[in-house]
């Protein structure tokens, strides 16, 4: 297995490398600068800017030296904000993402996976029904609908939560719930799916036949198979909950990086969008390993190859 | 001496007529025909699509004729479904809205099974150091940064713009095709990785086992064997798929990809009701509500397909 | 878990989800407790929501709004405003003269003013700070505010490299000359800009090159600013923190402790927190809530006009566009009055003309009114009879949900009276600004926000190749007027030639005004001395916190 793992992290390069050259060239290509404003800045300033930052070399030639300072990990300073670097944004805003990530992870896998089993068990009854529909519903409101939803009514109705801001600890359960069921909406349907897969299996049969407890079926012996689809859905869903939802933090104003994702994107701030960028990717790839490495371990007859 | 009168005589007492031969599909068929849940569904999706190509054109009120002076109005006789913030019908333009997010849900469905499927299946099958590329390609296409890629296809857009303009008097701008091109390159990505486990898992399944041991080709055994089975997640994924697309296709038409006022989808109506739900609940309630009727019905065809192409259902 | 006669596997998983859902409000303690507003009240601690999250403190580096409003608290110029109408008033300096051609200003700065590290404030600091921002291998943007001093232009662009020789100069410590190379009868107004403020010369050197835009001395820790307040904490999309001067000069009349100047982008977000009693004072006030707040609590919100345009851009280079009848027939069959008061909703003043209301001294002559049959006729007469053979027009908006409504809107008015075919386009913002720039478009949307109070700050936006002008639009005697104007020192003869510049503008009509912006904003009543102003700008030395009476 160790092998394994050591290969797949040695994958890591050529995919970090080809997403940082790909990014670099699409931001080039892309219309706008960081530096256009509404009040039109006079061209030899706006040529100033760029010699500052090293805008006006030929393209090759940026290309090189950002490959370089990547390299030693330096992403450089941000465009948008020019006294903070992109290592300090991003050290910054993503341990608030990482935390709310976490909690929503909770919540999504726990009422998810739960949900799901439950509505496993008996298919086309009321057991059935009313976990999915609810999980319907959570997927036809998504989070920009739950958020102010939830805001306004546990938030300023109800008066038990702030409708916002990341301040106190009590600020992290609106955010964490809106973003888990959204989650916990997808991760219900796709567990039912894959219980009902193996449900209907030889083995399921056998062993209740043999007079195992119903929840030692379920448990021991489905959920392995059941959690497969999930498990392969949340390599990316995990990712995207830890690097932050932008959607989310507008929302509840919180400086996660998922805000900076997009806000990034639409500021032109090359150093700060191919900071989160590759961030992002690092993330996906380990999650991406570690949802394999679950995978062997969900079915025993696969092996590491 | 012949054989044959040494045999006992096998003729049963009543004639049992033999079976018909019949598929996997055509097995599905009849059990999905049977499912009326599902069949309701289907019925329901129909009309729903029919009423959103055919509606506008038939009822009174049009989608773009605004009351200024009106402004957003709760459900009336005059407006069944209420108006919105510029006067405009909300009925009619849920069902033009319809048109849209349809055709967005089918173009991002259709390349998800194909690509989707495809890729996952192959990746997972055949494993080893294909599996890694395919796998580390999908990786890289979900880490680029999207918002960039929509802002360059629009730019694209804007060189061909002049040539596609008589389009948009069908009511298809050609910012639309430039939506499918983005949605397409998106949505495969997480098919891809599930049906990939699936088939990673069936893989060492005995029935593929002796697939491999017929002799059979691989791209049968991939096509025939291997993708019945893993059916249920990938139907259960699309139907999921429908809606997050239609929600990023609000996002898309937000940044001036998708269509531009007065078209509208449902994933903009939605978007639209959702900044106003304290004021005006209903323009949100009624476009969420359609789009839950969608997945429900969606839903309940999701699962009747699946039992339907269940091969381990028995066949009474 | 036999407690409940649970058998089932669903049965428990149920339990155990109920259980957890609703041990939520208790394990986060609900209940009311002090808002933040009140404790706010009663600790001298103003909680403001400041729209987007501010780039740099660096008053020479920041162009935006939200950054100006932090920077007045923690920089002082040489004049301050007044709280209620913007008049000028002694800051550093504590009186001034004024030479009779209106060309040399001479500053006499009070003794006793002292940065935030107990250095006094002097002369020279503003001439170096001058100086910095003139650097041309600074970049900065707002550099054209600082112009109008002599051989300032020249020193910027390299013409000239010894600072000696630009109008700037401390004839002794506490006294310091300006001199212009032509009269400015706004210069009072102008150098309450953040361009003018003093910076610290020693602490930007301490921390790196003085022409270092990463200089890291406007962080908290470095910062020294000359303001009320001081620099306390920064943190990026969250807030910025700034306290009571211990050596502010006139620190004794401030009242506020300090300030949370909140990053509030999602403008319901803000508006909840509003309500939620987290927040004294907002940006903004998302457009459905305008009227809703106007009707059931009209003491909580303000919606006052301040000087800032909203207009749509016509390319004049582009077919139908170039005659001006086309053009003219666009702008007058626009209902404004349906517009502000059933799109936009929060009191915005319709505009038939380009400079808002509000200048002291002028009020623009040159108007027109709404006429569809004359809009109707002109269209005939230049060659598009209901509408026929006219090739179309396209609207282009950044991306805003209140732009996609007026676009609409405007949409409609025109396919309904006019009978042409016209299409919008939505861009997100940093492609529209490449767009317009470039001026591929045909009708774009624009806002334009004046810097001081004077009308030159709109009409010198359309002379011939003006940076900003973007519309192809070129007038020659539109732009000898404008430029007479910028050389008269005479405000009454200066605002004589604005307004025969604006009667040509509102004739050709290379643009299409549409409404005068309001600021509508959320407040407390008991945030004292937070009056309405014309460029929306609020002197926190005189806002103090006391609950209303009543």
């Amino acid at each position: 297995m160790l092998r394994f793992i050591l290969r797949r992290l040695l994958q890591t390069i050529p995919v970090l490398f080809v997403v940082a050259t790909v990014t670099f060239f699409m931001l080039r290509v892309a219309p706008g600068g960081p530096f256009d404003e509404e009040k039109r800045i006079p061209e030899e300033i706006v040529r100033k800017l760029e010699a500052h930052y090293g805008l006006d070399k030929p393209l090759w030639q940026q290309y090189l030296i950002q490959m370089k300072n990547l390299l030693r990990g330096d992403f450089g300073p941000s465009f948008k904000y020019p006294k903070r670097t992109v290592n300090e944004l991003i050290a910054d805003a993503f341990p608030v993402s990482l935390e709310l990530g976490c909690y929503a992870l909770l919540v999504a896998l726990t009422l998810g996976i739960v949900a799901g089993v439950i509505a496993s068990l008996r298919p086309n009854t009321a057991s059935d029904y009313v976990p999915m529909a609810l999980a319907m519903i959570g997927i036809c409101f998504p989070t920009f609908v739950t958020g102010p939803l939830l805001s306004n009514y546990f938030g300023l109705q109800l008066g038990w939560f702030n409708p916002g801001g990341w301040f106190f600890p009590e600020d992290r359960v609106l955010p964490a719930l809106t973003l888990g069921f959204y989650y916990a909406a997808y991760i219900s349907r796709l567990t039912r799916g894959g219980m009902l897969e193996v449900l209907n299996q030889d083995y399921i049969r056998t062993a209740r036949a043999k007079g195992a407890s119903e929840s030692r079926v379920v448990v021991r012996h489905a959920l392995k198979g059941g959690l497969l689809p999930v498990v392969s859905f949340m390599g990316p869903a995990a990712a995207g909950l830890l690097t932050g939802s932008f959607v989310v933090e507008t929302i509840f104003n919180i400086p996660g990086l998922g805000r900076f994702f997009v806000m990034s994107a639409f500021n032109r701030d090359y150093t700060m969008v191919l900071g989160t960028v590759l961030f992002y990717a690092t993330l996906i790839v380990l999650l991406n390993l570690v949802v394999d490495v679950i995978l062997v371990w969900l079915n025993p007859k696969l092996k590491f190859e | 001496m012949s054989v044959a009168a040494e045999l006992p005589n096998l003729t049963p007492p009543d004639a049992i007529e033999a079976e018909p031969g019949s598929s996997l599909w055509l097995d599905a068929w009849h059990r999905l025909a049977k499912n009326r849940l599902a069949l309701i569904s289907a019925i329901l999706l129909i009309l729903l699509a029919g009423a959103c190509f055919i509606g506008p054109l038939v009822v009174t009120n049009t989608y773009y004729e605004q009351n200024l002076a009106l402004g957003a109005t709760p459900p009336s006789a005059r407006h069944w479904l209420g108006t919105d913030k510029l006067g405009r019908d909300q009925f009619v333009r849920i069902l033009i809205g319809g048109r849209v997010s349809i055709m967005v849900a089918l173009c991002a469905t259709f390349v998800s099974l194909t690509i989707g499927v495809t890729w996952g299946a192959i990746a997972g099958f055949v494993g080893g150091k294909l599996d890694a590329v395919m796998m580390r390609i999908v990786d890289i296409l979900y880490s680029l940064p999207f918002t960039i890629f929509v802002i360059l296809l629009m730019v694209l857009f804007k060189d061909f713009e002049a040539r596609f303009r008589w389009l948009e008097d069908y009511g298809i701008p050609f910012n639309l095709l430039l939506l499918f091109g983005a949605i397409g390159v998106v949505e495969w990505l997480t098919m891809a990785r599930i049906v990939r486990g699936q088939v990673m898992s069936l893989r060492k399944q005995e029935f593929i086992e002796a697939a491999h041991a017929l002799g059979l080709r691989r791209r049968r055994i991939i096509f025939r064997h291997m993708i019945p089975n893993i059916l249920g997640p990938v139907i259960v994924y699309t139907t999921l798929t429908i809606p997050a697309v239609m929600l990023l296709e609000a996002f898309l038409s937000f940044l001036g990809l998708g269509v531009q006022p007065p078209m509208s989808s449902w994933g903009l109506l939605i978007k639209e009701g959702a900044e106003v739900m304290e004021e005006y609940p209903w323009l949100l309630l009624f476009p969420g509500g359609t789009l839950g009727l969608t997945l429900f019905a969606l839903n309940f065809l999701g699962d009747g397909l699946r039992d339907a192409l269940d091969v381990r259902a028995s066949k009474d | 878990m036999s407690l409940l006669r649970c058998r089932t596997v669903q049965c428990r998983l149920c339990v155990l989800l109920a259980v957890v859902l609703c041990a939520f409000p208790f394990l986060t303690g609900c209940g009311k407790r002090h808002t933040r507003v009140e404790t706010g009240i009663r600790d001298q601690i103003l909680h403001a929501g400041n729209g987007t999250d501010p780039q740099d403190l660096d008053p020479h580096i920041t162009t935006g709004e939200p950054e100006h409003k932090i920077l007045m608290a923690l920089f002082e110029g040489l004049v301050t405003e007044a709280p209620d109408d913007l008049r000028p008033l002694p800051g550093v300096a504590e009186r001034w003269d004024i030479s009779e051609d209106g060309l040399v200003y001479t500053f006499h700065l009070r003794t006793n003013a002292l940065w935030s590290n107990g250095d006094p404030v002097t002369a020279q600091d503003f001439v170096n700070s001058y100086h910095h921002m003139l650097l041309p291998e600074l970049g900065a943007r707002y550099r054209e505010m600082l112009y109008p001093i002599r051989n300032a232009e020249a020193f910027s662009t390299g013409r000239i490299t010894d600072f000696n020789e630009v109008g700037a100069k401390a004839l002794d410590p506490h006294t310091l000359e300006i001199t212009l190379h032509s009269p400015v009868p706004y210069f009072l107004s102008l150098i309450m800009h953040n361009s003018w403020f003093p910076v610290h010369l020693p602490t930007i050197l301490k921390h790196g090159d003085i022409a270092e835009r990463a200089n890291r001395w406007s962080l908290p820790g470095n910062f020294v600013g000359n303001g009320p307040f001081v620099l306390k904490e920064w943190k990026v999309n969250s807030h910025v923190l700034v306290e009571k001067s211990p050596t502010y000069w006139d620190r004794d009349n401030v009242k506020l402790n300090a300030i949370y100047f909140y990053s509030t982008e999602n403008v319901d977000a803000e508006e909840r927190a509003f309500r939620a009693g987290m927040l004294h004072l907002t940006k903004d006030v998302p457009q459905t809530k305008i009227q809703v707040y106007q009707q059931n609590q009209p003491h909580l919100i303000r919606c006052e006009p301040i000087l800032s345009v909203y207009f749509y851009r016509l390319n004049v280079t582009s077919p139908p566009l170039r005659d001006k009848r086309v053009r003219r027939a666009l702008a007058l069959v626009i209902d404004r009055e349906l517009l502000v008061k059933h799109v936009t909703r929060g009191g915005q003043v319709p505009a038939y003309q380009l400079t808002p209301p509000g200048i002291p001294g002028y009020e623009p002559r040159a108007r027109f009114s709404e006429d569809v049959a004359l809009a109707q006729r002109l269209m005939a007469e230049a060659g598009y009879p209901n509408g026929n053979n006219f090739p179309g027009v396209n609207i282009l908006f950044n991306t805003h949900e209140g732009h996609r409504a007026v676009a609409e809107a405007i949409q409609q008015m025109w396919m309904k009276h006019l009978n042409i075919r016209v299409t919008l386009r939505n861009e997100e913002w940093k492609v529209y600004l490449n767009t317009t720039q470039s001026m591929d478009y045909e009708v774009a949307r624009a806002g334009w926000g004046g810097d001081y109070i004077d009308p030159g700050t709109f009409l010198d936006l359309f002379i011939t190749d003006g940076g900003n002008n973007e519309t192809g639009w070129s007038h020659a005697e539109y732009d000898r007027l404008i430029q007479e104007a910028a050389r008269t020192g005479d405000m009454k003869k200066r605002f004589e030639l604005f307004q025969k510049a604006e009667d040509i503008l509102m004739d050709e009509m290379p643009i299409i005004p549409l409404y005068f912006y309001t600021r509508p904003t959320l407040i407390h009543p008991a945030v004292r001395n937070f009056y309405p102003t014309l460029l929306d700008l609020h002197p926190w030395k005189y806002v103090y916190l006391e609950p209303p009476s009543s």
